[in-house]
């Protein structure tokens, strides 16, 4: 087959869609784009409604481009991708879900999002349906000799975000889990429709708190390429810096974590504080421990002073000094090894198939980091290495990440060395006539996807924001099949995969 | 490990110090924490953290609670799996419709006297998220709400100061 922008001219590009074309297709091209995916051709980078479309974004790695395939849906149908590319499943039941669009042939009918709570079937439908669906719901069934379940969550025992975990196990063994999601869906999308920039930039940085700095960052690169126009350079710097805070914090924190559920909660204490010196870094050099809501459309709305750099130069020589030692303590400790090497592999034609981001996607092969393969102001102009690990285990989840808080210490260092003189924001124009914009922003997780529509006036017209976790929940499902129950609070925790991002 | 179990013993401890020159509003939450809470409770009090739709924001500052910074247990508060074992429902987020059922079935579990405190803007009214046809509203909608901590998310200071609140008005109200 063709590649991806030969193949795109098949359809019609739709006008005023930036910065990748996105292509109006029949149901015939829209099915070679399906066998395209099923092929291993291309990757799936996301699928997404609308009241009577379809769209998903492809990406060949071949040569490295970016496409959007739309289809109308007469009748509110199209043909499944899941049917025969299983990494668009739950994206096609959350569509399915939210706009009512039937994808015929899907393998999986349940609702997803939905689960019979709200007041409305099809909540953004053009006519939500004022039957709700039922509350029932069948987990997958099970039969043979020796096996139970365990029903977990969804409020779990630790504090962090519900979701629900039906483990079957035989003894100890875990012969398969189903997750059950959408707990926390709060219907961002629909909040969406309508707001102004700034309601809708705030919506776009409470969408996984852990990445607010990421999503702000892909949102607002969505909306400045839909109005075709760029941050100031001083803007950018400050973003991807405020980025790789957030990508050290939630990393060390992760480290220790990870470790912790190993019952080594000496690491925990030590990266908990570590952490903790990041985001009073954060709130000293940006007044906000998050960064939340500094990354605006236009630029960054916190300029940073000469504390600010202080404080964060100090924050670098504060994780230099006493991280190596941490990193010998891991990989010298026996027993901790034991229990994260060789647990919870991600086989690799799962990774092909689904394409995960981030660390899920960097452990087992899978060499795709944004900021690498698709630059983007900064980062097409610092130098950084992308680390990628072949064993897919929780052990090379903890290297990757070990590795990548090196890189961003060493992008942190250049950031602040080069920081540009100037304006950290511009006026944005209004839109005159409606326009499109996607962005992917490289969070800690992995690719966030932002793709967005804006009307005559710059209001939100439909905004859809893709979490990575979309395409790693479903590969932990099959990471901890054939472990111990007793591994899956390491093999969830080395995954962290975002409930909030996922059900949005 | 040795050697970062010694340099450890070596090093000062992190931990602000209770009487703090520098941060004079930690040492002072951190007193009258510990002698409101004996009083009540002995020497302990048992949270549950519940995120009933939070963006995950407040639980990360919820979990700094326990760093060596914070060192919440020094005040004799804990966090338990099991909202059996609690004495305070602490509950971040706009509650959505599909965690409704669960918020209530964990308040229910959780044994007399107990208190409710509600982390964060969102959990106060439902924040930005309010007038979804997912979101029921803030924590009070749901389940009767004893205090809220704003901010998004609250740093963990300001939680801290929250907690400290809650203790001071349950020993007028509730005795």
């Amino acid at each position: 087959m063709a590649g991806l922008h030969e193949f795109l001219r098949k359809g019609g590009i739709a006008p005023g869609h930036r910065p990748w074309p996105r292509a109006v297709v029949t149901a015939k091209i829209w099915n070679e784009a399906i066998a395209g995916l099923a092929g291993g051709q291309w990757q799936l980078l996301g699928l997404w409604g609308e009241p009577d479309h379809i769209h998903m974004a492809l990406r060949d790695d071949a040569d490295e481009t970016i496409g959007i395939v739309s289809l109308d849906c007469e009748g509110r149908r199209y043909p499944s991708v899941a049917l025969h590319h299983p990494p668009a499943l739950r994206l096609e039941r959350a569509a399915r879900d939210l706009f009512g669009l039937e994808p015929v042939g899907l393998p999986d009918p349940r609702g997803w999002l939905d689960h019979g709570n709200w007041d409305v079937r099809h909540p953004l439908a053009v006519k939500p349906d004022p039957t709700p669906i039922d509350k029932a719901y069948a987990f997958l069934p099970i039969e043979g000799d020796g096996l139970h379940q365990i029903p977990v969550g969804p409020v779990h025992a630790g504090i962090i975000e519900p979701g629900h975990f039906r483990f079957t196990a035989n003894g100890e063994t875990v012969v398969r889990l189903e997750q059950r999601l959408g707990y926390v869906h709060k219907g961002i999308e629909g909040l969406m429709a309508g707001a102004t920039l700034e309601a809708a930039g705030k919506l776009a940085a409470r969408t996984s708190g852990d990445s607010t700095a990421a999503y702000g960052f892909a949102f607002a690169r969505a909306v400045e390429a839909a109005l075709g126009v760029e941050a100031p350079p001083r803007a950018t710097h400050l973003r991807a810096l405020m980025a790789e805070l957030e990508r050290i914090a939630n990393h060390l924190g992760d480290f220790g974590a990870i470790c912790n559920d190993a019952s080594f909660a000496l690491m925990q204490a030590h990266c908990a504080v570590l952490r903790e010196k990041v985001l009073r870094a954060a709130q000293a050099a940006f007044g906000h421990r998050l960064m939340r809501d500094r990354i605006v459309p236009g630029g960054v709305t916190a300029d940073i002073g000469s504390d600010g750099i202080a404080a964060i130069r100090a924050l670098v020589n504060d994780i230099k000094a006493p991280f190596p030692a941490l990193v010998e303590l891991y990989d010298n400790t026996a027993s901790l090894q034991d229990r994260t090497v060789t647990t919870g592999s991600v086989k690799p034609h799962l990774t092909r198939q689904y394409a995960p981001g981030g660390y899920v996607g960097r452990a087992s092969g899978r060499a795709f980091d944004v900021r690498r393969n698709l630059p983007y102001a900064p980062y097409d102009r610092l130098i950084f290495e992308v680390p990628v690990l072949e064993s897919g285990d929780v052990n090379a989840r903890v290297w990757i990440r070990i590795r990548e808080i090196e890189q961003s210490l060493s992008l942190i260092a250049q950031l602040l060395d080069t920081l540009p003189q100037g304006a950290a924001r511009i006026d944005l124009p209004t839109a005159r006539e409606p326009c499109e914009g996607m962005a992917l922003v490289e969070g800690f997780r992995g690719d966030i996807l932002v793709w967005l529509r804006l009307d005559a006036g710059s209001r939100v017209a439909r905004c859809h924001l893709r979490d990575p976790s979309w395409f790693q929940w479903p590969l932990l499902e099959a990471a901890i099949e054939d472990n111990i129950v007793a591994d899956f609070p390491l093999c969830n925790k080395s995954f962290n995969c975002s409930y909030s991002g996922h059900d949005l | 490990m040795r050697k970062l179990l010694f340099q450890s013993l070596a090093q000062m401890s992190l931990t602000e110090p209770a009487p703090s020159v520098d941060d004079a509003a930690l040492a002072e939450i951190g007193a009258a924490l510990a002698q409101t809470t004996r009083r009540r409770l002995g020497r302990s009090l048992s949270i549950r953290e519940v995120d009933a739709g939070s963006c995950n924001g407040c639980e990360l500052e919820i979990h700094a609670l326990g760093n060596a910074y914070y060192d919440l247990e020094r005040f004799g508060l804990r966090f338990v799996a099991s909202p059996r074992h609690a004495d305070v429902l602490l509950v971040t987020g706009p509650v959505t419709r599909n965690m409704r059922m669960a918020l209530e079935r964990t308040y229910h579990a959780t044994p007399n006297p107990k208190w409710v405190v509600a982390v964060g803007d969102c959990a106060r009214d439902g924040g930005c998220f309010a007038g979804s046809y997912a979101v029921v509203g803030g924590v009070a909608a749901v389940v009767p709400v004893d205090l809220h901590i704003a901010g998004c998310p609250p740093p963990p200071l300001e939680i801290l100061r929250g907690l400290l609140a809650l203790l001071e008005t349950a020993a007028t109200a509730k005795t």
